[in-house]
């Protein structure tokens, strides 16, 4: 593989991958609010 | 218990919805609905067409400015407004924003009877590829031995190898409906989306260690500077991002309607969005991978065997798998997870229709599954297991896409913000529970910059189609089919906005939360 091509493929997988890891990072973070109600499904 | 609804009507309402009945299950869901067909044979050939590593660039511009922004639109509707998408749009605007939700309605109808046939092909094909049925020519296999495909027409000469795992697909997703939003909907998302992932994993690993790997990786990264300065290279990078996260047409609304009312939907939503790019980044390498192989293989380069759609998977994939090693393995692991990510988009896009039916209707979850899903397995089967099925999908598909789906998304989103000015107060919403903060910036993006973007797309796309016939197609099929489908859906649409709601159902929007 080129350069160019690895360093791109680099870039891809880190902002899409990278932002995805902190993405789970940050709703982990918050409380995790479960519905209130009781939910039927009639 | 500070934190129950207030008792109303409405919640008794959300209570005989149904729900997800956590986040993650929610999460789950969503990548199951976004994570489709499109992410395994579409993005790989749209970035290695428009510009290769270049195009990784208007790809997270047209993600981060267009595709996010508008899912959290669709959650801020579906999650404010606890309906479906013509209940949401009714509870929004009153009964003509009503017409945009049975507009979505129409084309998730449209779009499920064809998506089940091509799921039914991957299944066969999974079992195809343990002793590579398609010998020696898979192309003439294809058309012939397995679809026996016919003249462009309409027909009634049924193909029996198509015919039944149709069916099968059919009362699987029936069984999925009629168990309900978590038992069906969330348990399958919760199985498949791990099992889709891990199935993908093992498949890009193995191409990695194929002949030839490096060279389809080399073709589909290496970026083509000049692209950049293309408009259509731009258009692409939008059409791709939002065909491939599923918004705009009704899928989650529905859902984020079925999510607590205190659930971070922003947070959520970047997960979702993000997981769904993630995973096409990771066909993107496993399919070029597979097809820098295929090109060291018979001596070619890999322009010679990159291709997207059916063409991959059904023509040039039985290729590779014929000659790697292990190739029943990667057949296996291919097709299934075409049929997984298949089958948890499907039942998105049919849930739409059947939320739709039931909150208009009052019915229960049961009868609105089978009123939906037999006429709709009817329909399929009339149409694609029969010789002249594939013409048929292929117009449907190709039309309804941009002149149904993306058409509705421009005109939802141009009414929410100009007609209804409801923006602001969406915003407001999320930004209750959300942990992502939308600002000023979020109202620009979804208001101004999303529709310009997506315009433009349209324009681009009905040039296209009035230049030359799509796909060589005779003019009656495309009016019919093509165009007749897209209009077909307006006209239902204005129809069933102006029959009125069962009494049972409160059209006013459900109270805000009291924030604490």
């Amino acid at each position: 593989m080129s350069t160019s091509a690895i360093v791109m493929m680099a870039i891809a997988m880190l902002v899409l991958w990278g932002g995805l890891a902190l993405a789970i990072r940050n709703i982990a973070r918050t409380p995790r609010e479960e519905p209130t109600e009781v939910h039927r499904d009639l | 218990m500070s934190d129950q609804v207030p008792p109303s009507g409405t919640s008794q309402e959300q209570r005989s919805r149904g729900a997800f009945t956590s986040r993650k299950v929610f999460i789950l869901a969503a990548i199951g609905s976004a994570v489709g067909l499109g992410n395994i044979w579409r993005f790989p050939y749209v970035a290695y067409e428009n510009g290769g590593g270049a195009f990784v660039i208007p790809y997270l511009v047209a993600l981060l400015v267009a595709g996010l922004p508008f899912l959290l639109l669709d959650y801020g509707i579906g999650h404010r407004y606890r309906g479906s998408a013509p209940l949401s749009f009714r509870r929004l605007g009153g009964a003509t924003a009503e017409t945009l939700g049975w507009w979505q309605v129409g084309i998730c109808a449209v779009i499920a009877i064809y998506y089940a046939v091509i799921i039914a092909w991957a299944v066969r094909y999974t079992f195809f590829s343990i002793d590579q049925s398609w010998g020696s020519a898979p192309d003439d296999f294809f058309f012939g031995e397995f679809l026996q495909t016919a003249d462009p027409g309409i027909g009634l000469d049924f193909v029996g190898g198509v015919l039944w795992p149709l069916l099968l697909v059919w009362v699987a997703v029936i069984a999925i409906m009629v168990a309900g939003v978590q038992k069906g909907i969330g348990a399958t998302s919760v199985v498949f989306i791990p099992l889709l992932v891990v199935a993908f994993l093992a498949l890009v690993v193995q191409s990695l260690f194929l002949p030839g790997a490096a060279a389809g990786l080399d073709a589909l990264f290496t970026p083509s500077w000049g692209a950049l300065t293309d408009a259509g290279v731009w258009a692409a990078a939008f059409g791709q991002i939002f065909f491939s996260l599923s918004v705009g047409f009704g899928i989650m609304i529905t859902y984020a309607s079925y999510v607590g009312r205190k659930t971070d939907m922003t947070g959520s939503g970047m997960v979702v969005g993000l997981a769904n790019s993630s995973f096409e980044l990771l066909a993107g390498i496993g399919v070029f991978a597979a097809l820098g192989f295929m090109a060291q293989a018979n001596g070619v380069a890999v322009d010679e065997v990159a291709t997207s759609g059916l063409g991959l998977a059904f023509i040039a994939f039985p290729a590779i798998i014929s000659e790697a090693p292990a190739g029943a393995v990667i057949g296996v692991l291919f097709f299934g997870s075409l049929v997984v990510a298949g089958i948890t988009s499907l039942v998105s896009v049919i849930e739409v229709v059947i939320s739709a039916v039931r909150d208009k209707l009052d019915l229960g979850r049961a009868t609105a599954s089978l009123v939906v899903g037999v006429p709709a397995a009817v329909v399929s089967v009339l149409l694609f297991a029969t010789t002249t099925g594939v013409p048929i999908l292929d117009t449907a598909d190709h039309f309804i896409n941009r002149f149904g789906i993306l058409l509705v998304a421009v005109v939802s989103m141009l009414a929410v913000t100009w007609v209804y000015r409801d923006l602001d107060h969406l915003r407001d919403h999320l930004n209750r529970t959300g942990s992502l903060r939308l600002g000023s910036w979020w109202l620009v993006l979804v208001g101004v910059v999303t529709p310009a973007a997506l315009v433009y797309v349209l324009i681009d796309e009905l040039r296209a189609v009035l230049a030359e016939p799509y796909g060589g197609y005779p003019t009656w099929l495309i009016n019919s089919i093509g165009w007749g489908s897209a209009v077909l859906v307006v006209v239902v649409a204005l129809v069933l906005a102006r029959l009125p709601w069962r009494r049972t159902v409160d059209l006013s929007a459900p109270p805000e939360e009291v924030s604490r």
